[in-house]
């Protein structure tokens, strides 16, 4: 297991090539703790997959050192920086049985047979394909060949650390529940520092001590689960996790009064952040903190209601900005709808940027 | 909507005819021939299998027989791992694929007889420039007396001529190989070999199948060039079955023998592709490691 | 409308599809839910006619169309992959269904611009598809699918390669962009949480069967069979075998007690499935059953936590508000409502009818 250290990190897949540099990963510092648990997650093309074949080794960046416990790696290959990396669709050894598949990493590095035996056997409980062990890996289905490649990943005990690139993408919902949180187990169990790149949220975050949240090749916040959903440090961030995610509507400070398009935003406090000017300032709110309630509040427009079984997520309209509103089981719409914002999870916004709560 | 149209039927009709008349019709007239004795002036005479069990009992056509296998063997063995060797190793991206793509196809571009004669040429001991380069140092080369020369000239030639239809098939079956399977093996620590035998002759067994079929076929059939260059000899040294029958059924025209000895030819590849078809196939179904 | 009557397929031996019934009606979205392999997309195949079944009719507006070429049906298609013409732009792209029935120009144009403007990819139509996010190019199938004005429109998981969060949008509107159309709508998904914000109508699948159809909310609040609570779950369904003897209903291997409303229950094996957001940290009433278990993992996301906790042997999973941290061993105790829980009799089938009211 091994710390992972990325100095001045930048990546462009024209490097070279003439003027103009169109960077896939914009220059970046990050020190990672040994044993912990991240996800790099964002949209497609936010560079967290190119950031994680910097640190396997299948891409090598264009600026920068990678450190593996302040070793510098930068010039290693991949088979030489000793770390086991899953891929988003399955990888696996037609030819060979479930079991050979999952020996093959331990095999290549000269472990002794019996080591390999009690391993892979524990690999297959792990993974619950002791029934499929000697079965050949080209007939299975997509879901058993993920495992075995999630498997192979697993083998190794010495690894510097695991890499995952969206590895549960091919997976049916349900069996999707039970290996994430066999990762997680795992996690806990062993502490292999871990890397997870996906575009879902929920896996994210319920995965990772640490959530990196990238957007066009930069890392906009990184931090707990927690103050990702209650202080997202941009309103990308904001609206990128959670469904739906984060109210924003433009505001004005008055006094120490919030404004939306003329109502005063019932704070019970006055606002302790101060500004010279309201240009650009945007009051973000998370649906699962809006209450509608009859005949006070801001009223608004109900445009939609979605009755998604255990919630429901109500659209509605104010002005020109959309306000989702999540209400529990059972909840019910009342007659002229007003919005309440719970006060303490305010976040007040400038340019984009978190400037301060409530 | 419109209709289904039917009459894309019709359009395949040229094509049985065609078939019909360039395959079905002289095959029946071939088995026709091979139960029959005939000297010309359109006289036949029922004889049954006699042609076949003579043919089978001879030694002429045990040995033409033998010979053949011997050379489809040889040349099995060695344009289908020269050609993988040679696929492995060219480049997969880049203004190098072109180049080595049109260098490959140029002998596959040649026709028989001119490989034959080239070859033909090239062998020899006067003016060929192998021939007389090999003279020259003082080694003693001649196709035309030495039998073993004679076979490595043959096969030489052979390999010079088709072994890019085999580098040609196991390159396309490499290219669809996704780039993250290379990936995965780098990082379970895979050797070249392993990546090979695990990764690469899997994905292209099946064009490996066919290229192993066709090479087959063909060096079973073999005609023109060694006719042109050897002529079958020295001797009856590199008579292939093909050049038997010809001399059997133009030669002499012996036409009953000659035909059963197409049918018998004909059996052997199709039991031959068969055999090799179902090996292929079945060890793909039955290895469990 | 879709009449499928008794239509089963097998191939080489295997049974893909088992004795369907279903009658779809026009200008509803109908959802086939159910796991990988359950037969949705060779369902969807039969009804497009691109495979034809072994037994059983099917009906399109009263006429028999098995046996109708699918050229000659008025049929769209999306599939997971996104398939555009790529050496075309997007507007011709769009415009190609259209063509192929001989429209005019004007009469093209219109329509091309209508459909485009629905689909926000007005400002692409010059561009070729490989110029076009994911996302993007998904939209350009739709746009196709869209302006056919077919009368069926079979969708096979049309969103399960897109980003999780252009996922979402799309979701939303595709109730809306096909509400207007009086196309038969089929929409295959893997995902119940898709089927519940899609809506319409839903037939869970397993096994080539249909274990239950019905609209949306129903199915997922009222499941006839314990195959459908399972397939329509996420996360997935906690269930615990029961047993009913002299004590009254307990749970199997223990002497827990589960009192039930209005029961007249047979001796025998019983199910109890409960969904994970009915488990609560919190009794919110006398009645509540009250389950602990032992921690296994705490998933946190920020405005839920899942805690997988070791309930009688069982896995189950408990998804709560907020941030709640339990750790691995510790001993964690759930109520449940009694009117939350599903009862399942020895062959699968609902003993009781939740009473979740159903907010309009």
């Amino acid at each position: 297991m091994a710390s992972i250290k990325l100095h001045e990190i930048a990546h462009c897949y024209n490097a070279g090539k003439g003027a103009g540099v169109d960077y896939a990963l914009k220059p970046l510092n990050q020190s990672w703790e040994n044993g912990g648990a991240y996800a790099l997650l964002g949209p497609s093309g936010c560079g967290k997959t190119t950031l994680l074949n910097i640190i396997s080794g299948l891409l090598r960046p264009s600026e920068g050192r990678v450190l593996f416990d302040e070793k510098d790696i930068t010039d290693l290959t991949t088979e030489q920086r000793n770390i086991a990396q899953v891929f988003q669709f399955p990888v696996v050894y037609d030819t060979l049985s479930v079991a050979k598949n999952l020996a093959f990493p331990l095999q290549n590095r000269g472990l002794a047979n019996d080591v390999i035996e009690r391993r892979v056997a524990e690999v297959l409980q792990m993974l619950g394909m002791q029934a499929k062990a000697n079965l050949k890996a080209r007939g299975l289905n997509a879901d058993d060949k993920q495992k075995i490649s999630l498997g192979r990943g697993l083998v190794r005990t010495d690894v510097e650390a695991i890499l995952f690139d969206e590895p549960l993408t091919v997976i049916d919902p349900h069996l999707k529940w039970q290996l994430r949180t066999e990762l997680k187990k795992i996690h806990q169990q062993f502490q292999h520092t871990m890397i997870y790149v996906t575009h879902d949220q929920t896996e994210a975050l319920t995965f990772a001590d640490k959530v990196i949240v990238m957007y066009e090749g930069a890392i906009v916040q990184i931090g707990t689960p927690e103050e990702l959903f209650e202080q997202p440090k941009h309103t990308f961030v904001g609206k990128f996790i959670g469904s739906p995610g984060m109210n924003v509507l433009p505001c004005e400070l008055r006094g120490s009064d919030i404004v939306v398009n003329g109502n005063k935003v019932a704070l019970g406090r006055p606002v302790s952040v101060s500004r010279e000017d309201s240009k650009g300032l945007e009051l973000g709110i998370r649906p699962e903190y809006v209450k509608l309630s009859a005949d006070c509040g801001i009223p608004v427009d109900i445009t939609g209601v979605e009755d998604v079984g255990k919630r429901i997520v109500v659209r509605s309209k104010f002005h020109n900005s959309d306000v989702n509103i999540i209400l529990r089981e059972g909840e019910g719409i009342p007659g002229n709808p007003g919005l309440i914002f719970e006060p303490s999870k305010i976040n007040l916004y400038q340019n984009s940027y978190l400037v301060g709560t409530v | 909507m419109k209709p289904l149209n039917n009459k894309a039927w019709f359009m395949v009709l040229p094509v049985l005819v065609l078939v019909a008349f360039s395959a079905i019709i002289p095959l029946m007239t071939v088995v026709n021939y091979s139960v029959q004795d005939t000297f010309g002036n359109n006289e036949f005479f029922w004889v049954g299998t006699e042609w076949f069990q003579e043919l089978l009992t001879s030694e002429r056509f045990h040995n033409a027989l033998q010979r053949t296998l011997l050379f489809s063997g040889l040349v099995l063995l060695i344009e289908i791992p020269l050609g993988i060797f040679i696929a492995l190793a060219m480049p997969k991206r880049g203004i190098g694929v072109s180049i080595c793509l049109v260098l490959m196809a140029l002998p596959l571009l040649i026709p028989w007889n001119v490989v034959g004669t080239i070859w033909q040429v090239f062998g020899r001991v006067d003016i060929g420039l192998l021939g007389h380069g090999l003279a020259e140092l003082g080694i003693d080369y001649n196709y035309t007396q030495d039998i073993f020369d004679a076979w490595l000239t043959l096969i030489v030639m052979d390999v010079w001529h088709w072994t890019s239809l085999v580098v040609l098939l196991c390159y396309s079956g490499l290219v669809a190989i996704p780039e993250v399977y290379y990936q995965a093996a780098r990082i379970d620590g895979a050797s070249r070999w392993a990546v090979f035998r695990y990764i690469q002759l899997p994905k292209i067994k099946r064009v490996l199948l066919i290229a192993v079929l066709l090479r087959f076929m063909d060096s079973f059939m073999i005609y023109t060039e060694p006719f042109v260059v050897t002529g079958g000899g020295p001797g009856n040294a590199t008579t292939f079955l093909s050049i038997d029958l010809v001399q059997m059924a133009v030669g002499q025209f012996d036409l009953g023998p000659a035909a059963a000895m197409s049918l018998v030819y004909f059996l052997i590849i199709l039991l031959v592709c068969w055999v090799f078809y179902t090996i292929m196939t079945s060890y793909d179904n039955d290895e469990i490691g | 409308m879709l009449e499928l009557d008794k239509v089963s397929l097998s191939l080489d031996g295997e049974v893909f599809l088992n004795d369907i019934n279903l009658t779809l009606k026009r200008g509803e979205l109908n959802i086939l839910l159910g796991p990988t392999l359950a037969g949705k997309t060779t369902l969807m195949r039969v009804m497009a006619g691109l495979d034809k079944p072994d037994r059983g009719s099917i009906r399109f507006d009263g006429e028999s169309v098995l046996g109708v070429p699918v050229q000659e049906r008025n049929i769209a298609m999306v599939y997971q992959q996104f398939i555009n013409y790529p050496t075309l732009s997007v507007y011709e792209n769009i415009a190609s269904p259209l063509k192929v029935a001989g429209l005019d120009k004007v009469k093209i144009d219109s329509r091309v611009d209508q459909v485009a403007g629905l689909l926000r990819l007005e400002e692409f139509l010059d561009r070729k598809p490989n110029t076009l996010s994911g996302g993007q190019q998904q939209r350009l199938a739709l746009a196709r699918a869209l302006v056919k004005e077919a009368e069926l429109v079979i969708l096979d998981e049309p969103l399960a390669n897109l980003d999780y969060k252009l996922r979402e949008e799309l979701r939303s509107e595709l109730p809306k962009l096909f509400a207007e159309s009086g196309a038969v709508l089929v929409y295959a998904t893997t995902e119940p949480s898709e089927a519940l914000v899609l809506g319409g109508n839903t037939a869970c699948m397993q096994q080539g069967r249909i274990v239950q159809f019905g609209p949306t909310l129903d199915l997922y609040r009222h499941p006839e069979a314990l195959q459908s609570a399972r397939t329509f779950s996420d996360p997935p369904l906690n269930t615990v075998t029961l047993s009913k003897g002299k004590e009254g209903l307990t749970i199997s291997g223990t002497s827990q007690v589960i009192n039930l409303p209005q029961q007249q229950l047979i001796a025998g094996k019983y199910t109890m499935g409960v969904r994970p957001h009915h488990l609560s940290l919190e009794k919110c009433s006398g009645i509540d059953i009250e389950v602990n278990g032992v921690v296994n993992v705490t998933e946190m996301s920020g405005s839920e936590s899942f805690i997988h906790f070791n309930f009688n042997g069982n896995d189950w999973v408990a998804l709560v508000h907020g941030i709640q941290n339990y750790y691995s061993g510790e001993l964690v105790s759930f109520y449940i409502q009694p009117s939350n829980i599903f009862l399942f009799d020895a062959l699968d089938r609902i003993r009781n009818h939740n009473s979740v009211e159903v907010t309009k």
